[in-house]
């Protein structure tokens, strides 16, 4: 019984509505939300299991056959990518228990979490293209509501951008969904790896041309990226954390599951055009992050660099470089997700992201040093950590298909990684806090004020930033089988088709 | 603003419209209509009560807050999804009566469905449109205050 590959959508719709229902009892809201993010946390390791164990998994709702039908698929990729959001959603969904305001609770704050995950989920497991298009704009019209919530003055510009940059990828998205059915005749994911090849490719490559511009903007990528650190930094921390780990993150899905299942005619001109924009997106990224003064800024900025990394393994199009990239996934959803988490206990401290008015938190608490340390360091790829091995497949990968650029350029802008979070390290942790005394002891080592709420999901995501830097095989070799199920997509096929064709 | 004619002629329409309204829902599964426009058929027969006889008489009319009705509305057409999953099948499989009705022909799933969009429809334009409602009162009674 497949109904796993439904649940993933179904346990938090229900939870949204469970949560709506439940607005006049904070506890029992409460408690819905928990029990809804660990039900599908559950859930979510079932199907990876499931697909891992038994291959690819298929449900066509309301048993309409494919390609006619609505179908939803479950490969490994797509079984990773549930479970990650899933335990994005509910570190997120704990941690804002300490910081949610009544305010936003009252317009809804955690139904609407619940949604965006509900849209992710869907993102992840459709198996057709009008149906990504419909979860993409799900998800993006929750994190528009959740966005402005607070109704602030930056926070209605910043979302202002980020709803008109959106809207416009949304509608390119849609134009070009549009003229794949008109050219295809069919939007069913697996059937149109079968009906492309049948088409000049010319044309094919101008459609996906429109994809790449579509989801570039939705993950992005350069030279599209402008929205996102124009409008990320006025949000609360735990939702930066949701969005940084999750919402590019579903474009650059997008991008990996259409440029590898059907717009793999002319490789040699897409795929080289996502590796220059993977380089160029680095570059840019980083050095907007080594430019900023504010914390939430500049991750953002960072947010934009490390995709270029996710593109780059796309672009090098081997077995050996998506599997880098895969695991780049994994470990940049947690790194990325639990520095903004750290952000957020850093202003529950002190009330600022202004990296010139903070500093001596590590004299003065010595464990938030380190919660912040393991995914900076982690990010910029120092070994034995995760991110070490997410870029050294990467740069092997890199170094097999004789890209040297792309490798040279992904090498130094991990150093500018690191340069950025030395950055932050030394006015955050190191040097004094202006106007006032150096502290001469620890005044204890984790901040209490934050509460159990705020520290554990950021403990949970170091540790296992640091478990999968340690253990990395597991990982890079499940990786590398989602790679090659990702370049071999005759089984994707086969299994959706169920040999109708 | 109060007009006669049209208080007095929205009285007659209320229920023209809302029957409409069911109607358009009933047979949208097999034919044009459905939940979506029914939805909206009613949602306007209560805004244009709304106007003829004020904002507070619509709100006591609907009876409950229209954002209860989006919540219902959504739970419905996730039970209708889910009833197919119960009996053994796959989720929104649509589950038929074996008996017609008059009037309304075979029940099943799809029309349960087609009810929760009426309800969601319904409960998510009232809300929109009666806050903006409630907006104009307030900028009006404030204006009037300063003046």
């Amino acid at each position: 019984m497949n109904i796993f590959v439904l649940l993933p959508i179904l346990i938090p719709l229900i939870t949204t509505i469970g949560v709506l229902l439940a607005r006049q009892r904070p506890r029992l809201r409460r408690n819905l939300s928990l029990g809804g993010a660990g039900l599908l946390l559950i859930i979510a390791v079932e199907l990876l299991v499931l697909v891992w164990r038994d291959g690819i998994q298929v449900i066509q709702v309301g048993e309409w056959a494919a390609p006619f039908g609505i179908t939803l698929v479950a490969d490994l990729f797509s079984a990773m990518m549930v479970l990650l959001a899933a335990l994005m959603g509910l570190g997120v969904i704990i941690y804002s228990q300490a910081t949610a305001e009544q305010r936003a609770e009252h317009f809804g704050y955690s139904a609407l979490l619940h949604f965006i995950l509900m849209g992710v989920n869907g993102a992840f497991l459709t198996g057709d293209m009008f149906n990504l298009y419909v979860w993409f704009e799900l998800l993006l019209i929750a994190s528009f509501v959740l966005l402005v919530l607070g109704g602030r003055r930056d926070q209605l510009e910043g979302t202002f951008k980020y709803v008109a940059i959106n809207l416009f990828g949304s509608i390119l998205f849609l134009v070009a969904v549009g003229i794949l059915y008109g050219v295809a005749g069919t939007l069913n994911m697996a059937d149109l790896a079968d009906q492309l090849n049948s088409l000049p490719s010319g044309l094919v490559t101008t459609l996906a041309m429109l994809f790449l511009v579509a989801f570039g903007i939705k993950a992005g990528a350069f030279p599209l990226f402008f929205w996102l650190p124009a409008s990320y930094h006025t949000a609360p921390a735990a939702l930066l954390a949701l969005f940084a780990g999750l919402m590019t993150k579903v474009g650059v899905y997008a991008l990996v599951r259409v440029f590898t299942l059907f717009f793999t005619q002319d490789t040699g001109y897409t795929h080289t055009l996502i590796l220059i924009i993977a380089g160029f997106t680095m570059v840019t990224g980083v050095l907007g992050a080594v430019a900023q003064t504010e914390f939430r800024k500049l991750l953002s900025f960072h947010i934009i660099s490390q995709i270029g990394y996710l593109l780059m393994g796309l672009g090098l199009f081997t077995t050996a470089a998506l599997g880098g990239a895969v695991y780049f996934m994994v470990h940049v959803i947690l790194a990325k997700s639990a520095l903004f988490l750290v952000g957020g206990i850093i202003y529950k401290l002190r009330g600022t992201y202004n990296l010139k008015q903070l500093g001596g938190l590590s004299i003065l608490y010595p464990g938030l040093a380190l919660l912040f340390l393991i995914p900076a360091l982690s990010l910029a790829g120092i070994p034995p950590l995760s991110g070490f091995w997410a870029k050294f497949a990467l740069v092997q990968a890199g170094l097999a298909a004789e890209q040297y650029v792309i490798v040279a350029v992904s090498l130094g802008v991990s150093l500018l990684t690191l340069f950025s979070m030395t950055k932050i390290w030394a006015e955050v942790f190191w040097k004094d806090q202006p106007g006032k005394e150096t502290p001469v002891q620890a005044i204890s080592f984790i901040p209490h004020q934050a509460g159990v709420s705020m520290l554990l999901p950021v403990g949970v995501l170091a540790a296992i930033l640091v478990v999968i830097g340690l253990l990395a095989e597991p990982l890079v070799n499940l990786s590398l089988l989602v790679a090659g199920q990702l370049l071999n997509p005759a089984d994707y096929i086969e299994t959706v088709l169920g040999g109708v064709l | 603003m109060h007009s006669m004619i049209l208080s007095t002629a929205t009285r007659y329409l209320l229920p023209l419209l809302l029957m409409f309204s069911i109607f358009l829902l009933l047979r949208g599964h097999n034919e044009p209509g459905g939940g979506f426009t029914g939805g909206l058929v009613a949602a306007a027969a209560l805004v244009l009560y709304g106007l003829a006889l004020g904002l507070r008489s619509a709100r006591q009319l609907l009876g409950i807050d229209p954002r209860m009705l989006i919540y219902v509305g959504l739970l419905t057409a996730v039970v209708s999804g889910l009833l197919g999953l119960l009996s053994g099948q796959v989720f929104m499989t649509g589950l038929w009566s074996t008996q017609t009705l008059p009037v309304i022909g075979k029940l099943g799933t799809p029309l349960l469905f087609d009810v929760g969009v009426y309800l969601v429809v319904i409960g998510v334009t009232l809300t929109i449109i009666f806050a903006l409602m409630e907006n104009e009162t307030d900028s009006k009674t404030g204006s009037l205050k300063e003046e």
